[in-house]
């Protein structure tokens, strides 16, 4: 591999980001922790919705069976292993969605995911108050919020090397063709059902390892907590903002909305969801591709207009 | 046991019919799958609520107001918020994606005001809470009443959707959006009636559970995946097959949770939608594509 600018300036911009515990005080490490967390989830979003225009509001449901599997297995097994079941778990659960819906017009998709967290949290709701006889766990795990920001940084860096590398290889080339039209893509030989699951297992299995990692910042969970739909909701909104089918685009929406909604939430905790919802809405109509497409498009007719 | 199961269960499954045939008319006619379709049925609990407990309107008399408003409110959301993304689409899928996305959104707004408005209790009313005797079972009256409301809305429905020169036109939108300019219908108003509609029958709905039921502010979520999961069991546009599917669901989930758990009744909703969906993707009673 050539070693070019772009990857020197993206291994500096890493280490920078990686020093940031040491300059920052709790508040904003905390942030910190919030952002690299959402940033990941909208980029694992975007990695299967963004090309297939598979549109998934399941992901509170991934990342609450992270968080859950670390509250139930954190004092059976040591941490690295926890992780490891998290994401065998979110992969599992995935693949059984996966293969029963995939197959189905999109629109029947959408609207599975949509009640998926709902079933999942009323399943484990059930599940703890018959059979284990509690509702709620403590989490005691010995983490500073520090090496959570690690973990999850690592992971976001990770996950946007494995959509760029994605991106280029022959699984993204047919995956953008499912995107634009399914017919064409069966007829030119794409697994149709293969690429896709194998794309909506990995996407949800970085999910569930976000909700995993962010877990211990809880220290008491319940199924409410955890299965929160805003949580599928805000990684939709921030990868559209920045542009789905991008590499960059979900962190870049990611980053002024996390800061937004932490403003927001901070001095207007009754009206969140209104705001929310409105800037959903407001974004669904005037950003339909996102802001980095928005962007090329205005550079491109600049550039004609200049020719001109 | 068992004859009162069967009973609440087609209480039950007369109201998921009565929710599903506006939901199913939202989709079928107006091509707009309208996540925040919940949010109404419970805006309209929570009227019924307000004109019972502070002037005293019995929940069958503020349906003069509750439902007018449902439909109001859904003209006003259509031409506001869905005819742009339908001029947008030009008639493509993107609508659907659109249309789901920009009523996500709504769901969080309506939801939010809600919130800001009631607060996030169980809220609940006693009306005619008495037990009448029925074929031997005690029921309470305010789920007969319930049931009877649901079939007289959607006999009314059906009738007026098979019989009038109304109905007829919008069933031909539903069937042929493309060659109903052909005949001198005009596709937009009719889209925006039938979501119109669509919404006044989901306001008759939330009138109609709040007689029996207790709600919360959000809420919302799960009567839309009920109502989703009837549509798509039903067959998309398919009124009669939207009155069984949905008596079939309450059956289900009143049989689940008076013979297993009544913490699987959501469980056994996903399964049967789950069942559907890889055994019929049509729908149990519609043609296949």
């Amino acid at each position: 591999m050539k070693i070019t600018v772009k990857h020197i300036g993206l291994a500096s911009l890493l280490a920078v980001l990686a020093c940031a515990p040491f300059m920052l005080g709790t508040y904003h490490l905390g942030v910190m922790v919030g952002l690299a967390g959402y940033a990941t989830l909208a980029t694992a979003w975007a990695m299967f919705s963004g090309p297939t225009r598979y549109i998934s509001l399941a992901t509170a449901a991934f990342f609450g069976i992270g968080a859950y599997t670390v509250a139930v297995l954190s004092d059976l097994m040591p941490y690295p292993l926890v992780l490891l079941c998290a994401l065998g778990i979110g992969a599992l659960v995935a693949l059984v969605v996966g293969l029963s819906t995939l197959r189905l017009a999109g629109v029947y998709f959408v609207i599975f995911t949509f009640g998926l967290t709902e079933l999942i949290r009323q399943l484990i709701t059930w599940f703890e108050v018959n059979v284990s006889g509690t509702l709620g766990r403590y989490i005691f795990l010995e983490l500073e919020p520090r090496d959570i920001y690690w973990q999850l940084l690592a992971l976001l860096a990770v996950t946007l090397g494995l959509s760029a590398w994605i991106g280029r290889s022959r699984i993204g080339l047919a995956l953008k063709v499912i995107g634009d039209d399914e017919t064409v893509a069966a007829h030119s030989g794409i697994n149709l059902a293969r690429t896709k699951l194998m794309l909506f297992v990995l996407s949800a299995a970085i999910i569930t390892l976000v909700g995993a990692i962010q877990s211990p910042r809880w220290v008491y969970i319940e199924p409410v907590i955890v299965f929160n739909p805003t949580v599928s909701f805000l990684t939709v909104i921030m990868a559209l903002l920045g542009g789905a089918n991008r590499l960059w685009g979900p962190v870049l929406g990611a980053v002024p909305l996390f800061l937004l909604f932490e403003w927001l939430s901070a001095n207007f905790p009754d009206h969140f969801s209104i705001l929310l919802g409105a800037l959903f809405i407001a974004i669904v109509f005037a950003l339909p591709n996102g802001v980095l497409n928005a962007l090329e498009g205005m550079w491109k007719r600049r550039k004609q207009e200049t020719r001109a | 046991m068992f004859l009162s199961t069967l009973i609440f269960g087609l209480v039950l499954g007369g109201t998921y019919a009565l929710i599903a045939l506006g939901l199913t008319m939202q989709y079928g006619i107006a091509r707009i799958m309208n996540l925040a379709y919940g949010e109404v049925i419970v805006a309209a609990c929570f009227g019924a609520y307000l004109l019972f407990s502070v002037s005293g309107l019995s929940p069958i008399l503020s349906l003069i107001i509750v439902a007018p408003a449902g439909f109001i409110l859904s003209w006003i959301v259509y031409a506001v918020m869905m005819r742009p993304l339908v001029a947008r689409s030009g008639g493509g899928g993107k609508l659907e994606v659109d249309s789901i996305l920009a009523t996500f959104g709504l769901l969080f707004v309506l939801q939010g005001v809600m919130l800001v408005l009631f607060g996030a209790n169980f809220t609940s009313y006693a009306y005619l809470d008495r037990g009448v005797n029925l074929f031997g079972v005690t029921v309470a009256l305010n789920r007969l009443i319930a049931f009877l409301l649901s079939v007289c809305v959607g006999g009314a429905l059906y009738l007026i959707l098979t019989r009038t020169r109304w109905g007829t036109a919008l069933r031909a939108v539903a069937l042929a959006p493309e060659a109903a300019p052909l005949v001198g219908l005009d596709v937009n108003k009719m889209a925006r009636l039938g979501f119109a509609l669509g919404g006044m029958l989901a306001a008759v709905g939330g009138v109609v559970v709040s007689m029996y039921q207790t709600f919360s502010a959000s809420d919302g979520v799960v009567f839309t995946m009920k109502a989703l999961v009837v549509v798509i069991m039903g067959g998309v546009g398919n009124v009669l097959g939207a009155v069984l599917a949905g008596l079939f669901l309450g059956l289900t989930e009143t049989f689940v949770a008076a013979y297993i758990d009544p913490g699987l009744t959501m469980a056994a909703t996903y399964g049967l939608f789950l069942g559907v969906l890889l055994w019929r993707p049509q729908g149990l009673f519609g043609k296949a594509a």
